[in-house]
């Protein structure tokens, strides 16, 4: 949880104690995954296939394909806005850590922002799992104090009149940010605004691509 | 518990650092430990209370200088060891020492997608009226059980506003000591941040918790 945890994570570990401890780790790890096959409990092609489910199939482009769809298509938005699990369940999106969704949305007014202090919870059916620094301590604990300087260490700043609002996720509800449509996309396709959607804008702490950036 | 978990408005963790086109994982071993925190609880028979509490319960440097799936890992192994899956000694010595308890089946291949894509559904049928309407102003309990709770700190003796109804769900107190689901009523509860902050808090700033009703009372 503390930065020194950023290196457990990076891909290149400087000195021998920490290249010691991450093998530790592992070699722990492993034997555990040994005893509890042995013993029967878990059926290692089962864990095959729920790494490749939420490494390939449940992540943020899921999420990108709602944001998308809600801002070509004003029906789906208003079924977005008030049933979303329903609504992200016709997209074939639903599950664990997902089980009620409710989605909010940004306006010239006021931009949503999510966290969880307590954990990591985290809208998994439609962003996949969350990465480090949602689940950090920087993030965890200043979203909720500090929520602009946060955006600052995103680079994202505000207009000063416009209200932020955070959405701590204590319970079983899981949070989307919907976020504006950028101007200048008048007639683009479902397809072409979903280029702009990015992970970061449907937690808040990002804004989508604007036209220019388009890839 | 007042844990180390429990981190909103600390100060001194230092600036968030997001890390450009991050993988899923970054190492094998958080893959499997993972993976086997998942397929565990069913077989395992926690619930998702038991699961967090088992993480967040442990001395504040432990919890500070672990990593997030290291977490992971140590709950899974606190989880095991308290219902007698496995032992300590087997953990320590990566192997096998005992036999399998028995009656303990494994999740199939064939029901992963099935039962992710079907999750755990916490809301449940209400047995009684809500107490409190949305737009009401409560005041949190200033309440520090020893056991798992989901109030945080930060909003402790804090009033706000009801602002959403979310039904009746689960209630994480006693659903993680194992003493039943007793469902209460879910708020999302808003607060102004000078009212969480002080005068120097940001005017502009509102924040929300989900609170379940036995966390609130009338003001």
């Amino acid at each position: 949880m503390s930065d020194h945890d950023h290196d457990h994570h990076g891909h290149h570990h400087h000195h021998d104690h920490e290249h010691s401890e991450l093998s530790e780790t592992e070699l722990r790890v492993r034997a555990l995954e040994s005893i509890l096959t042995e013993k029967g409990y878990v059926d290692p092609a089962a864990l095959d296939l729920l790494i490749d489910l939420y490494e390939k199939k449940i992540g943020p482009r899921n999420g990108v394909r709602v944001v998308a769809k809600a801002w070509s298509d004003p029906a789906y938005r208003e079924r977005l806005m008030k049933d979303a699990t329903a609504a992200i369940a016709e997209l074939d999106y639903s599950g664990r850590q997902g089980e009620h969704m409710v989605v909010v949305e940004n306006t010239p007014e006021q931009h949503n922002m999510v966290v969880c202090t307590l954990c990591s919870c985290y809208p998994h059916p439609v962003l996949g799992l969350p990465p480090v620094w949602y689940k950090s301590a920087p993030y965890r604990s200043r979203a909720v104090s500090d929520p602009r300087g946060v955006l600052r260490d995103f680079a994202v700043t505000l207009p000063d009149i416009t209200k932020i609002r955070v959405w701590d996720s204590t319970a079983e509800i899981r949070y989307l940010v919907l976020p504006m449509r950028p101007e200048g996309t008048e007639g683009w396709s479902e397809q072409q605004l979903a280029e702009l959607v990015t992970r970061d804008s449907m937690i808040g702490t990002g804004l989508p691509k604007q036209p220019s950036e388009a890839a | 518990m007042d844990g180390a978990h429990d981190m909103g408005g600390a100060e001194g963790f230092g600036p968030v650092v997001p890390e450009p086109n991050e993988p899923v994982f970054h190492a094998d071993w958080e893959r499997r430990a993972f993976a086997l925190t998942v397929a565990m609880a069913r077989p395992g028979g926690w619930n998702i209370d038991m699961s967090r509490f088992a993480r967040e319960n442990r001395p504040p440097e432990d919890y500070l200088s672990k990593s997030y799936f290291e977490l992971w890992l140590a709950g899974l192994e606190t989880l095991m060891i308290e219902r007698g899956l496995v032992t300590r000694e087997e953990i320590e010595a990566g192997k096998a020492l005992a036999p399998p308890k028995p009656g303990v089946k494994p999740i199939a291949p064939n029901e992963v997608t099935p039962a992710i894509r079907r999750g755990g559904a916490t809301e449940r049928e209400p047995k009684q009226p809500a107490m409190f309407a949305v737009g009401e102003t409560v005041r949190m309990k200033n309440i520090h059980p020893v056991t798992h709770t989901r109030l945080p700190q930060y909003v402790r003796g804090h009033l706000g506003t009801i602002e959403l109804n979310h039904g009746c769900h689960v209630f994480p107190d006693t659903n993680s000591l194992g003493q039943g689901e007793d469902p209460q009523w879910l708020y999302t509860v808003r607060f102004d941040g000078p009212e969480l902050w002080g005068k120097d808090g940001d005017p502009t700033l509102s924040v929300s918790v989900d609170a379940w009703e036995s966390y609130l009372e009338r003001t």
